[in-house]
């Protein structure tokens, strides 16, 4: 479904991205993991249009989108929930979610947006419950379900999501992940998920890719990453030399 | 049937991304954890960051069994050695033999590897599998026992040697697939015929052969007298053991499992690739190896790629049954044998001259060898007892070190090579395959 094929990216003089390949097959869930300033945000940044690469190329659906507007990209069928939410503040839920259907809003489409709103709200009932009250007056998380709410407003068939748990506590962050499973067996929703929290992705994931400053330098399956020392040692918190 | 239809029958361009994907991965693990690798990048200013298709493959340099020697015995891990679990050793090699280490990861792909053989050549979770092949230090028991064990099947680790009680099994634990070498096969073939047993009351189905060359004649008459169905499978300890490649029930060709390994068909002599559908010597690169990872390594094995898809529906590149070997080394008894190291066992022996040839026949269904070589002195053939001796003690000292049995002939000083000594054939093999 998406390609990535030695994808180089640069900040100036910064090679943050330096060759990446990657793939998603549809209806699968890829974690990237990687430590701070590995170059994930950037990656998906570079998959949405935000970012150009300098080099290297990307398709989605088999048509070359490197060089595609961010909002074509997203009417194309991908959408990003960005880093830190982003969420409106002064906007109600309400308002914050139909602008998720920017892309596709017409006289014609009315009808449907509005069955897509009531979607969202039964996916996430918290919101529903606020959806006439301000986004900034929200939790953590529900500002979460609510970027999330916001990028299913597309119709997406591919998410991407850029650290779903960050600030979050841990109850709230395992309902969001318990949330990307359903999102995937109920809608065959893919989703490419950018994770600090490499443990918990890569136990809801189908596989994974481990990003070291700006490099891909492991892939595979998502239980043989976690099942690998290196993976181990850096990014899920084990330390091997006191266990010995 | 398949084990893994998402991998085994994706699309060419699918694969083509993912191999990208995993020997981009492994180049930079080999050249961060392999010194050897990362004195050859070096060497030929190779940066692992600068491959970026898979054409540029041919940039990089081969990997030989000399380098693995070389390296003995742990240079060539890109691990440390406490995330190894496991060791095997290539069969028969001298004091220097070729260990490969498996990481958990690595086990476990190899058990799915293995299983993916088996299910190509018929073998369900249903199936009595009985593995007749030597467990141990050797790659082929323990491959096949796990990957059939994944599979669901029931495992019979029945290992080599005694043929009687081989029968035996397959009669009383009802047999239904048996994983053998294919002169093995044979052999039992004639056992049964020896002691009446008639194939035809078995339950045997399915027979699954590696670990020597063999032909179709000899699939001809291993499926007419075992009444199975035969495929053909190939693997090696250097690059994991079985689970490389294997013939699916259209046998015309072994699929190589191309998720996991790079195949390149080279000339021996100019190590540059042979015209599509040429022979010439089969080149592995692994993608997925965590222990033990190989870039291009030079399996000393002649094949070729066979064009065209199979109606199988896998899509995986087939290579020709090994068509021989590019370099002198023979398979004795499911040993590979190099004639350096008969020489070199040879050589610890006082009382005879370096001069030696090696004759194989196949007697039956086996395999024997004989060495003939020269006594430096007529003493040995003018005393029986000094000759026995000789003989025996050559003969003793060639299993230990090569690792199978080999039958001792004295012949006279110069008697072996007219003229200039030794130049003539060091091995004759006279086996029909």
């Amino acid at each position: 479904m998406l390609r990535l094929k030695n994808v180089d990216v640069h900040y100036g003089k910064v090679h943050a991205v330096r060759r990446a390949s990657l793939h998603v097959r549809p209806g699968e869930v890829v974690a990237l993991i990687g430590g701070n300033g590995a170059g994930k945000t950037t990656l998906l940044t570079t998959i949405s249009g935000l970012v150009r690469p300098s080099g290297g190329e990307v398709l989605f659906m088999d048509a070359p989108i490197t060089r595609s507007a961010p909002e074509r990209i997203v009417r194309a069928g991908l959408s990003h929930v960005p880093e830190g939410r982003h969420v409106f503040k002064p906007m109600s839920v309400e308002d914050n979610l139909l602008l998720g259907s920017y892309s596709r809003y017409s006289m014609q489409t009315r009808p449907r947006v509005q069955e897509d709103l009531e979607d969202v709200f039964a996916l996430f009932p918290v919101l529903g419950e606020r959806r006439s009250q301000a986004a900034g007056t929200l939790s953590g998380g529900e500002q979460q379900m609510l970027a999330i709410g916001r990028a299913l407003m597309s119709r997406p068939a591919m998410l991407l999501l850029d650290e779903p748990s960050m600030g979050l506590a841990p109850q709230v962050v395992r309902d969001i992940f318990k949330l990307i499973v359903r999102l995937k067996a109920e809608r065959g929703l893919t989703v490419l998920l950018v994770e600090q929290n490499a443990r918990a992705a890569l136990k809801i994931a189908d596989r994974g890719y481990v990003l070291e400053t700006g490099r891909i330098v492991l892939q595979g399956p998502a239980d043989e990453l976690l099942e690998n020392r290196d993976v181990q040692r850096a990014y899920l918190g084990r330390d091997l030399d006191r266990e010995e | 049937m398949y084990f893994e239809p998402e991998y085994e029958c994706m699309s060419r361009d699918e694969l083509a991304q993912l191999q990208l994907e995993r020997l981009q991965s492994t180049l930079f693990r080999l050249s961060r954890n392999v010194p050897f690798y990362r004195r050859k990048f070096a060497d030929l200013g190779f940066d692992p960051e600068e491959f970026r298709t898979l054409e540029d493959l041919k940039k990089l340099p081969f990997t030989t069994k000399a380098d693995l020697r070389e390296n003995y015995p742990y240079g060539m891990f890109a691990v440390p050695l406490r995330e190894v679990v496991r060791l095997h050793s290539s069969s028969g090699t001298t004091g220097k033999a070729v260990v490969c280490g498996y990481t958990k990861n690595d086990v476990k792909r190899w058990a799915k590897l293995a299983a993916r053989v088996l299910t190509a050549g018929g073998v369900t979770r249903d199936d009595v599998v009985q593995i007749a092949f030597n467990y141990g230090l050797f790659t082929g028991g323990f491959g096949f026992h796990y990957g059939a064990e994944l599979l669901g099947a029931s495992v019979i680790p029945s290992s080599s040697g005694n043929s009687r009680r081989q029968i035996q099994i397959m009669q009383d634990y009802k047999t239904t697939a048996l994983v053998c070498t294919p002169s093995y096969a044979l052999y039992l073939a004639g056992a049964m015929e020896d002691v009446g047993v008639n194939p035809n009351a078995l339950d045997l189905k399915w027979g699954l052969f590696g670990a020597e060359c063999w032909s179709e004649a000899m699939r001809g008459d291993i499926q007419e007298r075992l009444k199975i169905t035969a495929t053909d499978n190939y693997g090696l300890t250097e690059i994991m053991g079985p689970g490389v490649a294997a013939e699916c029930l259209e046998r015309g060709g072994l699929h190589v499992n191309e998720d996991h390994f790079l195949a390149e068909v080279i000339d021996p002599h100019t190590g540059q690739p042979v015209a599509p559908g040429e022979k010439g010597e089969l080149v592995l690169t692994t993608l997925t190896k965590e222990a033990f990872p190989m870039l291009r390594f030079r399996t000393g094995d002649l094949t070729r790629l066979i064009p065209g898809t199979c109606p199988c529906g896998r899509t995986f590149l087939r290579i020709d049954r090994i068509l021989g070997r590019s370099d002198d080394m023979f398979t004795l008894r499911g040993v590979n044998v190099f004639p350096a190291q008969v020489e070199a066992a040879l050589l610890t022996v006082p009382g005879i001259e370096p001069c030696y040839q090696i004759v194989l026949e196949r007697e039956g269904a086996l395999d024997t060898a004989t060495v003939l070589v020269e006594a430096s002195t007529d003493e040995y053939f003018d005393e029986i007892k000094k000759h026995q001796q000789l003989v025996l003690t050559l003969a003793k000292t060639l299993e230990s070190i090569v690792g199978v049995s080999f039958a001792v002939k004295l012949v006279e000083k110069s008697s072996l090579y007219a003229g200039d000594a030794c130049k003539a054939k060091r091995v004759v093999d006279n086996r029909k395959f």
